[in-house]
């Protein structure tokens, strides 16, 4: 039996077509994946996201321990509320997750991490915490919060709508600058996303899920799936951890060296397989040129420096073509054209730089 | 289920419609376009083809898959509907308007032998 978030009920009153995603009963649409896509880009589109996982590290030493235990530098979080991106990274550099943090006071941390990997997540904080505490003293406590939703409202219109739909939300998040979360009550607004828009994700409790996404409804913003949010996020040019990278490859290969901070002196767990060996393949964009087919994952693709592997494909809305993001060899360079295998044929595709749009625009094609 | 009643159908979700000139029609149900989802590539065979009963000869693809059609039966390709290269999303729209391509069968009796409407509807309901 497939897990049910507390929005259950309101996907199927909306029509949403379900799918067991990961062990979760999710939507993937509630109609036109596409109509929802140019929603996000041009209005406001809301994703129910409780299936991810809020993890707060409670208690003093949580900058230290995240300092240690994340490839990215927490030293950057200096004012109360901001964020960042960052890679959860195995002793030999392969990523175990990708998750955002947020700096909330120096005795406490929240972290968010992917409905998939959540369990393992917290198995390996705890271990980590553990044998720390054998040498630093005391370490916080991990707590997941299983006990609260998510809700991300995405798009140009996303934030006055959830002032609209939520009572005093605009008082305490209207000065958010992006990346930036702040509580209210006990709910928890942040300005994140997924999808290369503007826009809040609230954490709530579960309880409180149902009355805001139909206050959501009646603002008028569009209920949105599975579906729209894949083409959203690859248009964005965001990585989806298990197709895009996983415990194999290491963030230099996957497009994510810019989440790693290896210039500052501190040591993280996996620093040192990174530096040990320079990568020899790099994620980036193709856009599909020829015509005959749809990119996806685990297309081959031929190019002058050796073979590559598309490791997510798919129709994008707002260029009306096939783009992917693929690992090909080090030397490939945005403008050249490499050629993709697609059932029986091989079509030409140029390699771009992600993201391939960004505020309801096209950046590629 | 919207399955109109003056068509064969197959288990693979493709109908086929006899024309006064002896050719069928062929096409996707609309339990293919909802499964699907938005179509965004359609791949027709080359007119003059001729294909097996059950033979894969045309391709429709939606953002999330791409999916062979099958020759409901065994013919020649005579016309294909052009027009869906530019709007594949025309079967989503409506699946019986939205043919493919039409064939000239090879056994003139060969579409009564398939599925009736209630016979596709129960195939489906059981799946």
């Amino acid at each position: 039996m497939p897990r049910q978030t507390p929005l259950n009920a309101a996907h199927r009153a909306a029509g949403a077509r379900m799918v067991d995603f990961g062990g979760w009963d999710m939507p993937v649409n509630y109609g036109s994946q596409i109509e929802e896509h140019h929603a996000v880009r041009h209005a406001a589109g809301m994703f129910d996201v409780s299936h991810m996982r809020v993890v707060d590290l409670d208690g003093p030493g949580g900058r230290d321990f995240l300092r240690y235990a994340l490839a990215n530098n927490v030293d950057k979080l200096r004012p109360p509320g901001k964020a960042l991106y960052s890679c959860l990274l195995r002793e030999d550099g392969g990523v175990i997750d990708d998750l955002i943090v947020f700096f909330l006071r120096e005795d406490f941390f929240r972290l968010v991490v992917n409905a998939g990997t959540a369990d393992k997540d917290i198995e390996w904080l705890r271990r980590l915490l553990a044998a720390r505490a054998a040498t630093h003293g005391a370490q916080p406590a991990l707590v997941p919060r299983a006990d609260l939703a998510m809700i991300a409202v995405q798009g140009p219109q996303a934030r006055a709508k959830l002032w609209q739909a939520l009572p005093g939300s605009e008082a305490r998040s209207a000065a958010l600058q992006p990346f930036m979360g702040a509580a209210m009550g006990d709910a928890f607004i942040a300005r994140t996303g997924y999808t290369g828009e503007d826009g809040f994700e609230i954490m709530l409790p579960a309880p409180r899920a149902a009355a805001l996404w139909a206050a959501l409804l009646t603002a008028g913003v569009r209920p949105c799936g599975l579906g729209a949010r894949d083409t959203l996020r690859l248009e964005a040019g965001m990585n989806l951890y298990g197709q895009d990278m996983d415990e194999t490859v290491n963030p230099l290969e996957s497009g994510l060296a810019w989440t790693v901070d290896l210039a500052s002196p501190r040591d993280f767990v996996g620093k040192a397989a990174l530096v040990a060996k320079p990568p020899a393949r790099q994620l980036t964009g193709l856009v599909l040129v020829d015509k005959g087919g749809v990119l996806r994952a685990h297309q081959g693709v031929h190019t002058a420096q050796g073979m590559g592997e598309i490791t997510s494909g798919t129709f994008s809305p707002t260029l009306n073509q096939s783009i992917a993001l693929a690992r090909l060899p080090v030397g490939v360079a945005p403008g050249d054209t490499v050629r993709v295998a697609i059932r029986d044929k091989e079509l030409a595709a140029r390699v771009v730089q992600p993201p391939f749009a960004r505020r309801g625009k096209a950046l590629a094609g | 289920m919207n399955v109109p009643g003056n068509r064969r159908y197959t288990a693979s979700h493709e109908w086929v419609k006899s024309e006064a000139d002896g050719t069928v029609t062929i096409g996707i149900t609309d339990h293919a376009q909802a499964a699907l989802g938005d179509l965004v590539y359609v791949e027709l065979p080359a007119v003059g083809r001729t294909v097996a009963a059950a033979e894969a000869c045309a391709v429709v693809e939606s953002v999330k898959a791409a999916s062979d059609i099958y020759a409901p039966l065994a013919g020649e390709v005579v016309a294909v509907n052009e027009a869906l290269a530019g709007t594949p999303e025309a079967v989503n729209e409506d699946a019986y308007a939205a043919w493919l391509f039409k064939l000239k069968p090879a056994d003139p009796a060969a579409a009564g032998k398939l599925l009736d409407a209630a016979a596709y509807e129960a195939a489906v309901g059981e799946a």
